[in-house]
């Protein structure tokens, strides 16, 4: 008996895919209203029900589930400097699919205690110094967060030589305090694996039971991890392959939704050209960003501040008091669906705006550095200009009639040099939106999961 | 792999690609027992105190090599008070000015800069090396 049960037990939505991992095949899918609040086995059970009336009542021999429910795992994250420590541990939360609600560096004063305190983070992760450099501030920031007021799980992740006496300091107050590998234990080299597992691992012991998803642990075998983080794993698989089974190469994934749009990066993003000096923190190899301000629908008023009318016009065709009107109405409206012909056109061009911005802040920079012996060239991030795959998930992309379109604004452009985005790349839609299923299927089955992606994600 | 070595940050700064000098000391300094932070070229001043402040470093050494550096070197001592570095060791190099000027009022002018120490071109690893050992007490 080969059937697999995924579960994405969404904000809005509890999502659930049935595979059978002999066949390789998706046999179906249906959708429940989460219910986190009263019983998350009622939402799941509606979704079942509805699967069942075109499967018929079936066995599962798995049932793994991912979540990003009551508004997905929140996380503080805490360094020294920003652009070094501060910015790896945020990295490394984005990859364990986590919301960042705030990054701190240096030393933490009374007024952001409070800040901390009254954003409710789930998991703090606190970094500073490299292994063997800056003590006094990691110990200063275990000190002023013991006097937080709240019992929240805390991982330490920072200079290795003061650690012991950082989770001492925070074990008097706290019940769980985590210590793991600095996520930056020489300069500029990051070290982000560790604490991303130990993350999970605080999750799943913890915050699952908080949410409530632990009600369903009968049912599920595995909670396995945090919703964007399956997304993350299922495009490394993609990209990377197995032993067993190769991968697709370098891809990036976009995926648009009503409130953020997120981007991926598969890619080691070496320069691609001779002279090219690399500076700055180096990326991860699977590289997670999040814009909050980048949506369809709750973010529309961010966006169109964003993107501006006038980009948003220029891609659709239309007035910029056309564009104004609709995306005010949009986020008045969440349910709302474009009813013309103009309307279908400013919604394709909202997509694009969020596709080009948010390709943007995550890919590298280029720029010339002229000097008295010709122009050097500086990178800063990765360069995705060979990327030849750009994947798009996500209920925007994954039921619209023109996807490309939307995905255009991912291509490079000569109006932005310096922004090294994918130069050629083919379009590649994930139809039957499975990409964070096949996350969490790639952690008992990997190479199953990768060749259903490589047969259900469909070239355009 | 626990160490007790004296860190020192060194870099070439500005739009100054001069590799090989920068080669040269790092290899003499890990040889003299230090532990360096080699930012490599085109460094500006902010990478330099990031690294300081992230590695708990006792030295900035900054190399400048085509001869432009008061530009680019003027500020760092300022940087380093206002980032809490105040008590940092910051050490300048290389050919920090064009053609032949007395070397005595560069330096005069990097000290005032504040620089601790201002080397003129062709000084060997082992003067920084003494140097760096005896303000630093090691």
């Amino acid at each position: 008996m080969s059937n697999v049960l995924l579960i994405d037990f969404g904000s809005t939505y509890t999502k659930i895919t049935a595979v059978d991992v002999e066949r390789e095949v998706v046999i179906g899918t249906a959708n429940g209203i989460t219910t986190v609040e009263t019983d998350i086995m009622e939402g799941l059970n509606q979704a079942l029900s509805e699967l069942f009336a075109v499967t018929g009542k079936m066995e599962f021999t798995k049932v793994l589930g991912c979540s990003s429910a009551a508004g997905g795992l929140k996380m503080v994250a805490i360094g020294l400097v920003l652009e070094l420590t501060a910015e790896a541990a945020k990295r490394a939360a984005l990859g364990a699919g986590a919301k960042i609600m705030g990054v701190y560096g240096n030393e933490l004063s009374e007024y952001e205690i409070e800040e901390i305190k009254a954003l409710k983070p789930e998991i703090i992760l606190l970094a500073g110094g490299t292994d063997g450099g800056n003590k006094e501030v990691i110990v200063h920031n275990a000190k002023m967060l013991a006097t937080l007021g709240i019992d929240v799980p805390i991982i330490v992740a920072g200079n290795k030589s003061v650690a012991p006496q950082v989770v001492k300091i925070l074990s008097a107050v706290m019940t769980e305090v985590v210590h793991t590998e600095n996520v930056m234990p020489r300069l500029n080299e990051l070290n982000i694996e560790p604490a991303r597992e130990t993350i999970r691992s605080v999750f799943l012991r913890r915050i699952v039971e908080a949410k409530g998803l632990n009600k369903a642990n009968k049912f599920v075998n595995r909670m396995v991890m945090p919703t964007p983080a399956a997304v993350l794993k299922a495009a490394e698989l993609l990209g990377k392959g197995t032993e067993y089974e190769p991968g697709l190469g370098d891809l990036m994934v976009i995926d648009i939704g009503g409130a953020t749009t997120d981007v991926y990066s598969i890619a080691k993003g070496d320069p691609n050209r001779a002279n090219v000096a690399l500076k700055g923190l180096p990326e991860p190899f699977g590289k997670r960003t999040v814009e909050g301000d980048l949506g369809m629908r709750y973010s529309a008023t961010s966006l169109f501040k964003a993107a501006g009318a006038k980009m948003i016009a220029d891609f659709a065709g239309v007035t910029e008091s056309d564009v104004e009107a609709y995306m005010k109405k949009v986020e008045e409206n969440i349910e709302y669906l474009p009813q013309s012909e103009m309307e279908t056109k400013v919604e394709i061009a909202m997509g694009r705006a969020c596709t080009r911005l948010a390709t943007e802040r995550h890919v590298g920079q280029l720029v010339t550095v002229f000097t008295l012996m010709g122009d050097a060239f500086v990178q800063t991030g990765k360069d995705l200009t060979a990327v030849k795959i750009v994947i798009g998930t996500g209920g925007v992309i994954v039921y619209h009639k023109e996807p490309e379109s939307i995905l255009k604004g991912t291509t490079y452009s000569a109006s932005t040099p310096e922004m090294l985005k994918p130069q050629s790349p083919e379009f590649w839609i994930d139809e039957k939106y499975i990409m964070a299923s096949m996350g969490l299927l790639g952690e008992e089955y990997p190479e199953v999961a990768i060749r259903m992606m490589k047969k259900y994600i469909v070239r355009r | 792999m626990e160490n007790n070595k004296v860190k020192v940050v060194l870099g070439v700064i500005g739009a100054d690609c001069h590799a090989v000098g920068n080669k040269i000391l790092n290899y003499a300094l890990n040889e003299a027992g230090f532990e360096v932070i080699n930012l490599g070229v085109l460094v500006p001043q902010e990478e330099f105190i990031n690294a300081a402040i992230e590695t708990g470093a006792k030295a900035i050494l900054v190399a400048s090599l085509y001869g432009h550096g008061e530009i680019d070197c003027r500020g760092l001592k300022n940087r380093c008070r206002e980032t809490g570095l105040g008590d940092i060791k910051l050490y300048v190099g290389g050919n920090l000015v064009v053609g032949k000027t007395d070397f005595t009022e560069v330096r005069n002018k990097f000290l005032a800069m504040g620089y601790d120490r201002v080397y003129e071109p062709g000084i060997l690893p082992d003067q920084v090396i003494i140097d760096l050992k005896n303000d630093l007490g090691v």
